[in-house]
């Protein structure tokens, strides 16, 4: 049948390194002499942020040494860093004495200041599209201009191992997986790590027996995994998480960020996470009377916050960490007639982590003016986003096959690590 | 068992395994290959067409498919025309009024945050029904109040569920009122509620949350449709669509109707949250699939490509030809150019199979020959049209066969033409059929027999099925109780197989999701895939495990079910059998 005859071409695989076996196949294969996660090196890990909904870049990395910048937003720009302390809390936190952050990112200054945050600007994917869908989707198959790839650049990402993986091993919070982590690698969506449970303990066991000794291969392994995530989040869950003192994570991206520290300090082996963070589709009301009010302020409020709490909370094990963030795409380098901004093309995104090289803006700045935009309208592209996150996989995670991550491109890396 | 053998074996030792395997590899396919000859037995016969052919056995089907006769049954099903639908199902059907609106009534019926406000400001016509032009001025007067900017972006079910402000709501009701709305039995609550006048009915449904979920689960469709126009009405758009498709695989009499609904619908897939999509869907799967699912393959191409839906989904609406005269009075111009994602999804999903004899430069040639195939207004539920000045009237070359110049619309057709009789169609189709009725991976000589009878009957999909049912590998052991459930598949079996009553299938469509296959909502124009493993992870397994356990407790809203083994009512363990790994197959 079927299952058996995949079980066999994926156990073949085996005689030239595991390959592209199914989690619960290799588990088979390997389960006698196989270390568990617990004892095991410690991984790389990798956690991907996404931004749904186009965050407008130019307003969170403020290129206030640009006059046209501030020709073109008359009234959401965000006022340069004053010396004299006026606007005091209003303005840009300058980074390189042309770049600042928004101010509601100031939990993440001391983090650029101490180096452990790089900022990529004028970045993106260098598809045309203007739609959320199709943006999305494309940075997340990581092949723009490709709909039909049928797996997510996380997935394809994840090195490949010989001898016992974990069942959490790219974990995604959230309902479903994100199109990033589908593919042929087994990856986990969790709404929460204490919600991953049958609802009741007789029936559990029950179950279990009945998978242990189903005669279908398949049914048996995915089983057999499922049952051993659901111990593994339920002994990670038996005491309350207590994040370190002072970490501050706030709203729903916040409790994301949480559980996935705690799943990556509990050893439980999880090397790729995701979480996201959305509503960044400010055409109306974006900045407010004050730079610190109105839609994006709040929005950035719980983002660097949060991304800030992570990096307290995870303490020492950032050394084997880094975070990376995205937006399918940035807004209009002009504002419109709402106090807001429409679907434009480049972006930033930050890099964040023991081993990168931060405290440096990343990228070549190619200008507002009018005949740098994009089409006239937005800020060009001058970075393609899977130079980073080739970077990424191939340095940080060890993944030799950065091709098969972005087939058809080439990276360019940055040095961010 | 031969597998049970071999995972020990693995488990030894990687070294020590691989003589084995190879040797056993070798065994294995000859015994494959064995097993699709072999027959089942005859009484297994009823069973395997029952799990194939329908979504799953409901406990008198097997008599009265043995009573019908097995060959008189699958005929009958092959010709759903001459099966009397049920009356149940016609029933519960009539509430969800969205199924049988145009497009554009859809749009103005069920307008989004955004064109509410532009009905208010006189831009677009309410609709015409009086009840519902009076819920879109309050929704309208309620976004106002909440200072929301209907920009079509913001969530407005987030708003929705907001709590009330408290000094509005002491305005509205009495502190005994708001008690009573707040405490007791759903069944209680419901009451309170109804002996309300209608201004404040009105006013709790919008305002009150956790008030206007809990008289939902047990209030009258009529209340429930209220509620959920409330809730955002371009919600109500999808709700009845995947509730439709949910009670439609449990209730249909012409159960293989709705499976080949499911199968094109998934072949051609279409996403409904991409923009317009939202309001295009309902009449793609209405008018352009399911009335072909078993005519002819050439017809349902050519739906399919002319349904705005589709033309939306895949980008070709604002396709330009490199040629083709300057659009007039287009405001985004500067985006316009060719656009090949149809032409390219169109070969290598809906008719040849990747990279099954095409190269780039057909991409190309066949995206400019769908230059100019459009939609009049995509926002407002707009319908397909071709204009001229946006086709590319140059000569193309598709496969080989030369389109001659100043075909306009015609040169879309020929595509169709050349590629719906392609033999590489004929055979990526018959493995995609088999695959999800047969086995995952079928043996080649039936598809041999299934692309024959594509290409000799100019691709009729009932003969083509037919040649599949009639072939021993479809009654073999191979096959039988060879696949894995879809999660669609696995919730309508589990209500069908305990003779569950569904009032209304929001939270069965919830659970579907849960399972791993939100309806409507598979993102990639792949759709899912027809192999077991698709749907072989730990959390759609968890999410199964746990359904089983709720649909025999009687805890998924709207469904009531009886279970013949349960010891006591509600014992959860009565749904141990429904989250086993057996009935996790057909």
């Amino acid at each position: 049948m079927t299952n058996r005859r995949i079980f066999l071409r994926n156990s073949g695989l085996a005689m030239v390194g595991i390959g592209t076996a199914p989690l619960w196949l290799k588990r088979a294969l390997y389960a006698a002499d196989a270390p568990s996660p617990r004892n095991s090196t410690r991984k790389k890990i990798l956690v991907a942020i996404f931004q749904r909904g186009a965050a407008d870049g130019l307003n969170v990395v403020v290129p206030h040494g640009e006059r046209a910048y501030y020709d073109l937003r008359p009234t959401i720009a965000i006022p340069r860093p004053s010396a004299s302390g006026e606007k005091s809390g209003e303005t840009a936190l300058d980074l390189d004495g042309f770049f600042g952050l928004h101010p509601s990112l100031a939990p993440l200054k001391p983090l650029y200041a101490a180096q452990h945050l790089a900022i990529v600007d004028a970045i993106g994917s260098p598809d045309p599209t203007r739609s959320h869908f199709d943006a999305q989707d494309y940075m997340e198959s990581g092949t723009p201009g490709r709909k039909s790839t049928d797996s997510g650049w996380m997935n394809r990402g994840l090195p490949r191992i010989e001898g016992k993986e974990s069942p959490v091993r790219a974990v995604a919070l959230g309902a479903q997986l994100p199109r990033a982590m589908r593919g042929r690698e087994p990856a986990l969506a969790l709404q929460s790590i204490g919600g991953f449970q049958v609802h009741d303990e007789a029936a559990a066991m029950q179950f279990e027996q009945m998978y242990m000794a189903s005669k279908d291969p398949m049914l048996q392994a995915a089983g057999r995994e499922t049952f051993e995530a659901m111990a593994m989040l339920q002994s990670i869950q038996k005491q309350p998480y207590v994040p370190a003192a002072g970490a501050d994570y706030r709203g729903p991206f916040g409790n994301s960020l949480k559980q996935i520290a705690q799943l990556i300090k509990s050893d439980v082996g999880v090397e790729m996470a995701f979480a996201d963070i959305g509503n960044w589709d400010h055409h109306v009301n974006e900045v407010a009377q004050r730079s610190t009010e109105g839609q994006l302020a709040n929005r950035l409020q719980e983002f660097g916050a949060s991304l800030a709490a992570f990096w307290l909370d995870m303490g020492d094990r950032m050394q084997d960490v880094v975070v990376v963030t995205m937006s399918e795409f940035g807004r209009t380098a002009r504002e419109n007639g709402d106090r807001g901004t429409d679907h434009g093309h480049a972006n930033s995104m930050f890099v964040m982590g023991g081993g990168v090289k931060g405290g440096k803006v990343y990228g070549k700045w190619p200008g507002l003016e009018r005949e740098q935009l994009y089409e006239g309208r937005d800020l060009a592209l001058t970075t393609d986003f899977r130079d980073v996150l080739g970077e990424l996989v191939s340095r940080h995670m060890g993944n030799p096959s950065v091709n098969g991550v972005f087939p058809g491109y080439k990276p360019n890396f940055l040095g961010l690590v | 068992m031969r597998h049970q053998v071999l995972i020990a074996l693995a488990s030894a030792g990687c070294l020590a395994v691989f003589p084995g395997i190879a040797a056993y590899a070798k065994k294995k396919s000859a015994d494959e290959a064995r097993q699709f000859l072999q027959q089942i037995p005859k009484d297994q016969r009823i069973e395997q067409a029952l799990n194939r052919l329908t979504f799953g056995p409901r406990p008198d089907d097997a008599a009265q498919v043995k009573a019908m006769g097995l060959k008189i049954w699958i005929d009958r099903q092959l010709h759903p025309d001459r099966i009397a639908e049920n009356p149940v199902l016609l029933e519960k059907l009539k509430t969800l009024d969205t199924l049988t609106m145009t497009s554009d009534q859809l749009v103005r019926n069920y307008p989004t945050p955004q064109m509410v406000k532009q009905m208010v400001a006189g831009q677009m016509p309410f609709p015409t029904d009086p009840g519902k032009k009076m819920m879109i001025e309050k929704l309208a007067e309620r976004y106002e109040k909440q200072g929301q900017q209907p920009n079509g972006a913001a969530d407005p079910a987030a708003n929705q569920n907001a709590p009330p402000d408290p000094a509005e709501l002491r305005k509205m009701l009495t502190g005994d009122q708001i008690r009573s709305l707040r405490q007791g039995t759903p069944e209680q609550r419901l009451a309170f509620f109804q002996s309300l006048p209608q201004s404040k009915q009105d006013y709790v449904v919008m305002a009150m949350p956790g008030v206007r979920q809990a008289i939902s689960s047990v209030g009258s469709p009529e209340l429930r449709r209220r509620i959920e126009l409330i809730g955002g009405p371009q919600q109500v758009v999808y709700r009845d669509l995947a509730e439709s498709k949910v009670l439609r695989a449990i209730y249909s009499n012409r159960q293989l109707e709705e499976q080949l609904d499911d199968f094109w619908f998934n072949h051609f897939n279409v996403y409904l949250d991409k923009g317009a999509d939202r309001y295009l869907v309902t009449a793609y799967e209405r008018d352009a699939i399911r009335p072909h699912v078993l005519g002819k393959f050439r017809d349902l191409l050519e739906a399919t490509a002319k349904s705005p839906a589709m033309l939306f989904y895949l980008d070709n609406w604002q396709s330009v030809g490199p040629n083709a005269p300057q659009p007039r009075g287009q405001n985004n111009k500067q985006n316009r150019g060719l656009n090949e994602n149809y032409g390219r999804e169109l070969m290598e999903l809906h008719t040849l199979g990747v990279d099954n004899g095409y190269t780039q430069k057909d991409v190309t040639e066949v995206a400019r020959c769908f230059t100019g195939w459009t939609i009049n207004q995509p926002q407002r539920g707009g319908k397909f049209v071709f204009n001229p000045r946006l086709h590319d009237n140059g000569e193309k070359v598709v496969l080989g066969v030369t389109i001659p110049a100043g075909g306009g619309e015609k040169d879309g057709e020929k595509v169709l033409d050349i590629l719906a009789r392609q033999p590489a169609t004929a055979r990526f189709i018959s493995k995609k059929l088999a695959m999800r009725f047969v086995a995952d991976d079928p043996p080649a000589a039936m598809l041999d027999r299934m692309a024959d009878t594509f290409l000799k009957s100019d691709g009729d999909i009932r003969q083509v099925m037919l040649t599949m049912i009639d072939s021993k590998e479809f009654w073999s052991v191979g096959a039988y109780r060879s696949k894995m459930k879809s999660p669609l598949e696995m919730v309508a079996s589990a209500v069908r197989s305990v003779n569950g009553n569904v009032d209304y299938a929001t939270a069965l469509m919830q659970q579907v999701a849960q399972l791993g296959e939100p309806l409507y909502r598979k993102l990639e124009p792949t759709g899912y895939s027809n192999s077991s493993m698709e749907w072989a992870n730990s959390a759609s397994l968890m999410a199964r495990m746990n359904f089983a356990l709720q649909l025999a407790g009687n805890k998924v809203a709207g469904v009531k079910v009886e279970v013949a083994q349960a010891a006591t009512p509600g014992d959860p363990l009565a749904g141990i059998p429904l989250g086993s790994p057996d009935f996790q197959k057909r």
